[in-house]
Parts: C-alpha cells; structure tokens; sequence
C-alpha cells in the first residue's frame, strides 16, 4: 500500500479534530452563556431568546445549509413548537418545562413533515415560493383558531412549572437562561453527531448532486424529508423555549419576518456549518439589540449596510470566511 | 445461461426525432460487450433509458428477469445496474475516501445512520483504502475533490460504481479526459472486475474497445445495425457505411 505523503498536508489538524468532535463547540456554548450571565444579568430575557432563535437558525442550517434546500418558511416549524408548547400549558395543564419542551419538539418535527412534504415537491424558486406559502397559511391558522391560539392577541398565561420543584422560574429569567443554554448544548451535540454521521454525509451529497446521489442508489428525497423532520425537531425545541421563558406566544412566531431574519442570521454567520449558524444569530441579534437601543430610527439601516459588506466582502459568512483565512494561513509556508 | 440484463424493443422519440429505434440488447454475466456509434448515434440517449433518466416511448428493460421499465433509477441501482458518467458526477467538497465510504454505506444500507463516523468502521474503511489504491488515489483520500485533477476524478468515477458492487455495469466513456499516462490504470482497473459482473462500455477510444471487448454492437442513427464480434466489426459494410459515408446514408440502411 502507498505510504501517505506529509502527514500535515493530508491528516485534519488537531484544531479541526477538535471542532470536528464537537467539544470546542460544547465549550464555547458553556463560556458564551457564563459571559452572557455575568455581563449583562439584567438582560437574560434577551439572552434567552437569543438561544431560542439559535436553535432556528440551526435547523434552517441543517436543510439549507447542508442539503441545499431554499426557505423562507422556517419560523412555521419554530412556531409550531411555541404554540405547542404554549397549548399544552394553557389548555391541557401540562406546566412541567421538560414536558413542554417534548411537547414543542414533536409538534414541531410535525409541522417539518407536512412542510417537508409540501415544499420538496418543487426545486429551486418554486421550492422558495412554496416555502413562503407555508409561513402564510401556518401563520393565517394560527390567527382563525383563535379559540386554542389566542389569535391575533396571542397566548398568554403559559405558567411553566419550577424544575424538578426546585427552580422557579423567576423575574429575572435565570432559570429559562440557563436552562436554555442547556438546551443548546445538549442539541449542539446531537446535531455534531448527526452531521458527521453517514446520513450528514449523504446529505451533504444531496446538495452538492442529486443525480450522483440516484446514481448510488438513495433517495434524495427521503434524505430531505427526514431531515426537515429533524429540523422542525430542533425549531420546535427553540419554540417550546420561547414559549417557556416569555410565557407568551405571539403570531410573529409564525411569522415570514422571523423566518427571513433567521435566514439572514445564518447567511451572516456562514451556511453549511453549525458554528456559523449559532455565531450569526449572536452577532445579528445583539447587533440589533444595541443598535435599536442607540438609534430606534435608523438601526435598519445600518443592520442592511452590514449584510451588504458581509455578502460582498466575507461571501462565506463570518465563520466561513474565518476558517478560509485560518486555512491560507496555515497553508503557507512558514 | 440466463441474460442478468435484457433490453427489449426500446424506443424513444425527441419530437419527430427518432434517437433509439427499436433497440434490443441481452447481456449474460460476465459479458465485455462496446457500445459504439458515430456522434449522435444515440449512445448515451440509450444509457438513459436503461437508467431510468429518460423514460422510453415503448419497450422493456429487464434485470436478472425482473420487469425494471417503470422504476426510479435509484432503485434500479439497488437493483445491481449502476453506471458511471461520461462528464464526472463527484461531489467537489468531499474527498475521495468519503466518496466511497458513502458509496460502501450506501451498498450495505448503512448510508442512514445517523451516529458515528464513517472512519470508527473497519471494514468500511479496509475496503475504502483497497479501492483507492487499487486506483492509484491513495496519497489523495484526504484532498477535496475539487482540489485533484480531471483524470484522477475520472478514476474516482470508476472507483464509486466499483464500489456498488454492480451486477451490470454501464461504463459512458470512462477514459474520456483521462491523460495518456493514467489510461494503463483506468484498464487496469477495468480488468480488475469480477469476471462474473456484465459490463457496458461506451467509448470512442477503439483501442481501448478491441483490448476490452469480447462483443460489439455499433449503433446508428438509433438503430443496432451490428451486434458482433470485434475482429469483425471493420468487415461490415454498414459499420463502414455509418461511420464512413453521410448520416443520411446510415438511417436509409436502418
């Protein structure tokens, strides 16, 4: 058998084997969410919801950024969650936080199989276009089933229980914040596994050729629909979260904003990689967070001119564009 | 013996086009058969039917006896019929070692685990590096597609319908972009198949036809107008007719 050439220019690097098993990402979540409650303690509601939404903007990552599929529908998925969860409390008295989670992550691997099945009929713009009216009608049943969803009012009194009987879900939001970021770690791992798991690799292969993909012998399509299942499993998770710590769910969780922003989030961040995903949605919203703060008139305008200069200038994202140049970097000759 | 793959009476139309007139074709295990044919012979039309791309207009194809005609080519790859393609169908941001890891996966129906990695099983990956060397790609598992060259993607092409296991395999011109210094690995390679696996062989390299073929049928202008042995495919009159004088002259023989 040949003998390998230069171990350094074919073996991955140790940071890379690192990342690859997902402990630097479990560790940067952990840190990140310390810094987050040391530093700003009194904006944890903020904070939390910055999780809840990473959690979209992660399962928007797995089927447009690993599998190549357009969307612009993906809040359906994370609302579907929401008021899942928000119903199970309010209407059937289920209050324990976990099982509202549970609640949340099947109601939304539901809503990613029946948008899966209707938005994978089509490819490209249509695909798109299909997407668009899933948002729609999920949000337009939301609004008429006002007798389960509060319509346009919204659901309030969603009224989680203490964990275990012994956190309280208190005013200053410790307790949602650190349950989300548990939450994100627990989900960060499961998808580091899934990705670099044989069916990541097909998926992977789907986006990059479906014809290559029939020629193997798999199917494209079943690669797709299983994992907007997953994906809607994950936006469900970051629903029921949002659900949990603002005790209210809102018809702009179903929203064609939300999903668009959490598409914007992934692009800045870098599509086709976890970290990117959970990094764009940190830079983007506390981006807003203080933007909208500092000037409530023009911030829009300045979160546009950003977009602008990443898309032109850092194509790949903020974590894309990173690895490409620790890349070069490592590559040239010292 | 029993043909492991038949065509019966294919037929395809584009428009008024006729690109595949009554094709019938049977294959037995271990069959080295060419398919040749003057450009826009029909070749690769006739490929695309039996594969499933395209959907004939009338006609069978049939698979160790089974009736394939209306399925998915995905299935019919389950089935044992995997091709390879005339312009190389790889994914650029995978290497060559997780091409066919996938492809071993995807034989065993393992490609949808979702734990583990494809590099904790060892005889997914005794079996990748014995293909990858057996094509010369070793010292390349690690590169990214997009990063090595056409002729070396041309190997990994072959190496991926090696790697199905096929009981028949369609082969669209394998050496096409393969530089002269690496075509002795891409017969080598060709050589090294299972005595016992049917294979089809588009090319136009006829040198590389006469030392691969034990069979020959040339098509023109959608038709089979010799079904043979290879020495005696440059005797026919209508071979030399289609190749040699108008395509007009080749569809009035038809």
């Amino acid at each position: 058998m040949a003998v390998s050439m230069d171990q350094s220019l074919t073996a991955p690097s140790l940071v890379k084997r690192l990342a690859d098993s997902g402990l630097i990402g479990v560790f940067a979540i952990v840190l990140a969410g310390a810094m987050g409650y040391l530093l700003m303690p009194n904006n944890l509601a903020l904070l939390t919801q910055i999780v809840a939404v990473a959690l979209l903007v992660l399962s928007i990552d797995l089927v447009t950024g690993y599998c190549g599929v357009a969307t612009l529908g993906h809040a359906a998925l994370f609302g579907a969650g929401a008021y899942g969860a928000g119903i199970a409390a309010v209407h059937f008295g289920i209050t324990d936080p976990v099982a509202m989670t549970a609640v949340g992550l099947l109601a939304g691997a539901l809503a990613g199989l029946v948008s899966g099945l209707v938005i994978l009929r089509a490819h490209g713009l249509a695909q798109l276009v299909l997407s668009i009216a899933v948002i729609h009608l999920f949000h337009e049943a939301a609004n008429k089933a006002s007798g389960w969803t509060g319509g346009s009012d919204g659901l309030s009194a969603i009224m989680p229980n203490a964990f275990f009987g012994l956190f309280e879900f208190d005013l200053w939001g410790r307790t949602a914040y650190v349950y989300g970021v548990v939450l994100l770690g627990l989900v960060f791992i499961l998808l580091q596994i899934l990705v670099r798991s044989p069916f990541g690799m097909l998926a992977r292969g789907v986006r990059q050729d479906q014809i290559r993909i029939a020629a193997m012998g798999a199917s494209s399509h079943a690669v797709l629909l299983r994992m907007y299942v997953i994906s809607g499993a994950v936006a469900g998770i970051g629903g029921a979260l949002s659900a949990i710590s603002t005790q209210v769910v809102g018809l702009d969780s179903l929203s064609f904003t939300l999903s668009a922003e959490a598409l914007v989030m992934l692009v800045l961040g870098g599509t086709g990689s976890l970290y990117g995903a959970m990094i764009g949605t940190v830079v983007f919203m506390l981006f807003e967070d203080t933007l909208s703060a500092a000037n409530p008139f023009h911030w829009l305008t300045v979160v546009g001119a950003l977009l602008i200069a990443v898309v032109l200038f850092a194509p790949k994202g903020l974590y894309g564009t990173a690895v490409a140049l620790a890349d070069r970097f490592r590559r040239r000759p010292a | 013996m029993t043909p492991v793959f038949e065509v019966q009476n294919l037929n395809k139309k584009f428009g008024g086009l006729v690109v595949t007139n009554d094709v019938s074709l049977s294959m037995a295990p271990g069959d080295r058969l060419a398919l040749i044919g003057p450009n826009g012979a029909g070749k690769t039309t006739f490929i695309n039917l039996v594969t499933g791309n395209l959907a004939p207009d009338a006609g069978h194809v049939q698979l160790s006896g089974e009736d394939v005609t209306r399925m998915r080519p995905a299935q019919r790859v389950r089935r044992g019929l995997v091709r390879s393609f005339q312009v190389t169908r790889l994914f650029h941001d995978m290497t060559p070692e997780e091409h066919l890891a996938l492809a071993i996966l995807q034989r065993e129906g393992r490609s949808g685990q979702m734990f583990g990695h494809y590099s904790g099983r060892v005889r997914v990956m005794d079996e990748t590096a014995a293909l990858l060397d057996q094509l010369g790609l070793f010292d390349l598992r690690h590169l990214k597609v997009r990063e090595i060259a056409y002729g070396q993607q041309r190997l990994l092409e072959i190496a991926m319908a090696m790697a199905l296991k096929p009981k028949v395999l369609l082969l669209d011109e394998p050496a096409a972009g393969v530089p002269q210094s690496e075509t002795a690995l891409v017969e080598a390679a060709l050589d090294s198949l299972p005595s016992d696996l049917a294979i089809l062989m588009i090319d136009h390299d006829m040198d590389l036809v006469f030392r691969f073929a034990k069979r020959v049928v040339v098509l023109a202008a959608g038709t089979v107008i010799f079904d043979g042995l290879p020495e005696d495919v440059t005797k026919d009159s209508r071979v030399r007719e289609a190749y040699l004088g108008s395509y007009a002259d080749a569809g009035s023989t038809a």
